[in-house]
């Protein structure tokens, strides 16, 4: 039966409990000692028994894996930062709350890189998590645990987060489905705060239909985040088989160069198969997008550099130091936070500090501003924009660890959509050298809908086996 | 780009406790990041609007209704030193 289970897809297992042919309390326990069990490192929490779900709920009582950045009342919630070793939490994060009420109960928190902040999950302060399909990789970040839970089969689908790609990345790392929602779009509220202007939830699943399903029971607005707003529309099934009359635009910069010749390969397939499908395909300029990483590298550890200042061993956490106030803070701070987090403490409090503010945080403002620009304009052209999601496959862990800025360009491609605030996915286009390979399709604020149809028609006509990785 | 000097300072307006060996290296990478990322700079962008966040919103108002707050026992519980009724810190006095 466990075998049988493990090869439905998230959509599935939820309407087999509606029709009455699955039991929840099976499916959790199914999944819940796969969790406990593992060994990738990709949960660094696991739930002790099956909670109460009615069969009627329409998420069908389907466990889901949590990323360690949504605070969960009563339960181990740490960013995977040590500096929140042992901290839990007095209330839960609206979409965690939404999503359990929808009958997708919490199965356990999973790693992650530390306060989000990294692209491998080699910065979490409780260790690596490595990738299902080869053990010496990385599974992405920063939501690398909820990737490689789903990849893996140890959990049936989970929520991460995305500031500059860290639901896209993981995902095409990973050989999944992941989602950043329009900036807005799903209640940041009970999220650990990274970069604020920029982080957003979304789902990381199996396929486009499960992606569809957990983003529509995420959505809404949320009085305890007030730049959260109603989504505007119906969110309904993918259905689209076909992608007759729209408009694909790729960006020059953004493909092409810095990209393996692997990926690339993968990402030209997928264009014709786009064109297969009755879709156009044309070029698109983004002139501003190659200022996209440099200006995110200095707004998000800004944001952070802020954000941060409430870890002080005050009010929750870990404390250190036996000397003055302002000593304690030092103390606390420079024992708790890991190696990236400082650098990006360090870099943000630079570029906000007098003489600096200007030159760096403002330009890179200003940068935003262009890039939000161009994409206005291209969306005047074209419905979707589609480029490689990472500019590599899943690489071996260490390889970067030793160059901070050769590990910030595998967000090349994912920083430029999470600046201008639209939503993008990344979907499975297929393997190189035996590893996945995502490609990436952004639209105008809002189109997460019409994102979601395309994407499952080319799901359909690629037919990618995310088998080998479950093991 | 970036020296010891500007690194310390840094770290004391970040309140980070960095150890020597710290800061040496962060001096190197910052110095590595900043080069590749002091391209925008040579931008002339001084006619184009700051943006700071995307949402189209402003002044999202609420109504000023008296509410339950949190427990506070339950609040105090995950501090690292709490007192009956508060957080204790150590003397700001050096």
């Amino acid at each position: 039966m466990s075998a049988e289970l493990l090869e439905l897809t998230a959509a599935r297992a939820a309407e087999r409990v509606r029709a009455g042919e699955l039991s929840a309390r099976e499916l959790f326990e199914t999944y819940r000692e796969r969790a406990a069990g593992e060994n990738l490192g990709a949960f660094l929490w696991v739930a002790t028994e099956a909670p109460e779900t009615s069969a009627d709920a329409p998420l069908g009582g389907v466990p889901l894996a949590v990323k360690d950045l949504f605070c969960v009342e009563g339960v181990p919630t740490t960013a995977a930062s040590r500096i929140l070793e042992g901290h839990r939490p007095a209330y839960t994060a609206t979409s965690v709350a939404r999503l359990a009420k929808a009958g997708a109960p919490m199965l356990g928190k999973t790693n992650m890189d530390e306060f989000a902040m990294g692209s491998s999950n080699e910065s979490s302060g409780f260790g690596p998590v490595t990738n299902p399909w080869d053990r010496e990789r990385v599974p992405g970040g920063s939501s690398g645990g909820s990737a490689a839970a789903v990849a893996a089969g140890l959990a049936p689908w989970a929520i991460g987060t995305d500031t500059g790609g860290s639901i896209r990345q993981p995902a095409s790392l990973c050989g999944l489905v992941g989602l950043k929602p329009t900036y807005g779009a799903v209640s940041r509220y009970g999220m650990i705060a990274f970069a604020s202007s920029l982080d957003q939830a979304g789902p990381l699943t199996r396929d486009v239909r499960d992606a569809a399903l957990l983003f529509g029971h995420m959505v809404g607005r949320d009085p305890c985040d007030s730049t959260s707003l109603d989504f505007p529309g119906e969110l309904g099934e993918p259905s689209a088989e076909r992608l007759d009359g729209i408009r694909f635009g790729v960006p020059a910069n953004l493909t092409g160069d810095g990209v393996e010749p692997g990926v690339q390969q993968v990402f030209e397939s997928t264009l014709a198969t786009i064109e297969e499908l009755g879709g156009e395909v044309e070029r698109v300029d983004l002139p501003n997008a190659d200022h996209g990483l440099s200006a995110y590298y200095l707004l998000a550890p800004a944001e952070a550099s802020a954000n941060l200042a409430r870890y002080d061993g005050v009010r929750f956490g870990t404390r250190s130091g036996n000397g003055d106030l302002l000593s304690m803070y030092e103390d606390t701070r420079g024992d708790g936070f890991g190696d990236e987090v400082k650098r990006r403490i360090m870099l943000g409090t630079y570029a906000l500090s007098s003489g600096y503010y200007d030159a760096l945080y403002g330009k890179a403002q200003r940068v935003r501003t262009k890039i939000a620009e161009d994409f206005r304009t291209a969306f005047d052209r074209v419905d979707v924009i589609v480029t490689p999601t990472s500019p590599s496959v899943a690489f071996r862990l260490g390889e970067r660890t030793g160059d901070p800025y050769a590990m910030y360009l595998s967000d090349y491609f994912t920083v430029p959509m999470s600046l201008a605030g639209i939503p993008a996915l990344s979907l499975p286009g297929g393997l190189s050298e035996g590893l996945p390979v995502g490609v990436q399709l952004a639209g105008p604020a809002f189109s997460e809908g019409r994102l979601l149809d395309a994407a499952h028609a080319l799901e359909r006509a690629i037919g990618f086996d995310g088998s080998p990785a479950r093991g | 780009m970036i020296n010891r000097d500007q690194v310390l300072h840094v770290a004391r307006l970040a309140r980070l406790r960095l150890t020597d060996e710290e800061v040496e290296r962060i001096t190197v990478e910052l110095g590595d990041i900043l080069e590749h990322i002091d391209a925008i700079q040579a931008l002339d962008l001084d006619d184009v609007e700051p943006t700071s966040h995307v949402a189209p919103l402003e002044n999202v108002l609420r109504p000023d209704d008296p509410r339950e707050s949190w427990d506070r026992d339950r609040v105090l519980e995950g501090a690292p030193d709490a007192s009956d009724d508060g957080f204790r810190v150590p003397s700001p006095g050096g």
